[in-house]
């Protein structure tokens, strides 16, 4: 077993062997530029980035390989998507509906649009961290464009009900764009079954490199249209201009493929060693809390809170073992975690908060070590923990007058 | 972000930890922070009849910078006279301790902690007095 432990896989995955050996020979043997039509050199890039669409249209369930546009990651991607609906659409309504508890890439986007005279309505989630269908449906308008809702949350690992919300934004005639980086290729996701009309993605949440992502657009029933927000060559169909990426992409397919064929199996084998992680924690510690439904979550995702032990001093102790928390003390705002604390789960308990990732190279050995070491550690720091004291004693803590500062 | 030396040696060996009867005359019990905010202190220190503090304890709920803090201000308050130990600041704390600027919140809550220990000290003598009707 190697120390340091990686789980954090949200964050990001280690690129699989097989994807690097499948980029190598864009390098340097088959370097060219995919939008030189002119020779072979430009020909044999230009037939890898056609493969690579055919398999990540697969990935996703679409029908056309051309609905897939190659982006530099995920955050271009909701940029595009939400951007390029709004400007296009902004004669047929002003109206956008997300959640409260999206990824910064689609909440700034949307703050952004806000400043430019659009409406965003926020959706709440429950204490499950779940998205209610009937929500969304509440806040559709007869000027709402657009709405956006996460496949997975990156922080509780929470699976979004996108069936439900697809079926209700179809037959309201209202666009439907998913941010779909954390669950696709470990959760069910395929846009014609779910219809969805626009979809995020990257590679390197799932074993392939950075810098490469792609937005799905659909193209028939309905055609989604877009403005797009880089001006050039017009490559991808006109939406995003640049010279393709070629290894990145040729790595993004392969990765793809690789979830294809293994990603079923592979969902089990990672949700069989979560569950293993969380029976251990929550059986050998008292007051401890899993955050977010258990039912609709990632394999991967365990995010808990220990009680009376702060985040980062817990984050500390277990140096060997690459976590993140929701803690404020990990971030540059102070502020804890928004996801959390949409969830309706306190500020004292989101400073508790831990999220272990779990992924393609996680071990059982690895889930042993990482047990014992977390039971240890929130041992320890409870015992110098002033609040676990006085819960000992029978204090309630929410009647205590604390000195905020 | 990467911690000073001085934090995780503190972190990893803390001094001082634990608990004095806050009941107890001679002791001062300091307790600020709010759990909602992600750090509570908890400092407490013991005060001979000739006013030097002979012991000081801490329990502390934050990050690793609020730890090395407060154990840091238990190891500066053994052997100091009450107005010495009011003599100790936050920069003072932040400075041995190398806090980044984010962090330095940690050392005021460590020096609210120790002037709040040493408020209830005195409150308990006063009453005292009043008791004994000196």
């Amino acid at each position: 077993m190697q120390i340091p432990i990686y789980m954090d896989y949200h964050a990001t995955t280690p690129v699989d062997p097989r994807v690097v050996e499948a980029m190598l020979p864009y390098f340097n043997a088959k370097f060219g530029n995919a939008a030189s039509r002119s020779h072979a050199f430009g020909w044999t890039a230009e037939e890898a980035v056609s493969r690579s669409r055919e398999i990540l249209a697969k990935l996703v369930g679409a029908s056309n390989p051309k609905e897939i546009v190659f982006t530099s990651g995920a955050t271009e991607s909701d940029n595009l998507a939400i951007k390029g609906v709004a400007e296009l659409y902004k004669e047929k309504g002003n109206h956008i509906v997300t959640t409260v508890i999206e990824h910064k890439a689609v909440l700034d986007t949307c703050k952004r649009l806000e400043k430019q005279g659009f409406e965003v309505t926020y959706v709440p989630v429950g204490k499950d961290g779940l998205v209610d269908p009937d929500d969304v449906a509440k806040a559709i308008t007869d000027k709402t464009i657009l709405v956006s809702v996460m496949l997975a949350n990156n922080e509780v690992g929470t699976v979004q009900p996108i069936a439900e919300i697809g079926k209700i934004t179809r037959s309201r005639g209202v666009l439907l764009h998913s941010d779909a980086v954390q669950g696709v290729g470990k959760v069910p996701f395929d846009v014609e079954a779910m219809h969805v009309d626009l979809a995020s993605i990257t590679a390197h949440k799932m074993y392939g490199p950075k810098g490469v992502g792609a937005l799905y657009v659909r193209r028939s029933k309905p055609r989604v249209r877009l403005v797009a927000t880089m001006d050039g060559g017009g490559h991808e169909f006109g939406m995003r201009s640049g010279t393709l990426n070629v290894p990145g992409i040729v790595g993004f397919a392969k990765a793809a493929q690789i979830m294809l064929e293994e990603g079923r199996a592979e969902s089990e084998r990672i949700l069989a060693l979560r569950e293993k992680l969380r029976r251990r924690i929550t059986g050998e510690l008292e007051e401890v809390f899993v955050n977010g439904s258990l039912e609709h979550r990632l394999p991967g995702n365990l995010n808990v809170s220990f009680a009376f032990v702060e985040g980062e001093a817990l984050i500390m102790a277990i140096k060997d073992v690459a976590v993140s928390s929701g803690s404020a003390c990990t971030s540059a705002s102070l502020e804890p975690s928004y996801v959390l604390h949409a969830m309706g789960i306190g500020d004292d308990l989101a400073h508790s908060s831990i999220r272990f990732g779990l992924g393609r190279f996680t071990t059982e050995e690895e889930v042993d070590y990482v047990a014992d070491l977390v039971i240890r550690k929130v041992n320890k720091l409870r015992e110098m923990s002033p609040l676990y004291e006085m819960h000992k004693e029978g204090i309630d803590l929410a009647s205590v007058q604390w000195a905020a500062h | 972000m990467a911690y000073s030396e001085k934090v995780i040696e503190h972190y990893e060996n803390p001094r001082n930890v634990g608990t004095l009867d806050k009941n107890d005359e001679h002791v001062g019990t300091g307790l600020v922070g709010a759990p909602a905010c992600g750090d509570v202190m908890r400092l407490q220190i013991k005060v001979s009849d000739a006013g030097v503090i002979e012991d000081a304890k801490f329990k502390t709920f934050g990050c690793g910078s609020a730890i090395a803090s407060s154990s840091l201000a238990t190891e500066w308050l053994k052997g100091k006279t009450i107005d010495e130990a009011e003599q100790i600041k936050n920069s003072m704390i932040a400075e041995e301790l190398h806090l980044p600027p984010v962090k330095i919140h940690c050392s005021v809550l460590a020096e609210d902690a120790i002037k709040s220990a040493i408020a209830d000290f005195r409150s308990k003598q006063t009453a005292k007095k009043a008791l004994s009707g000196q």
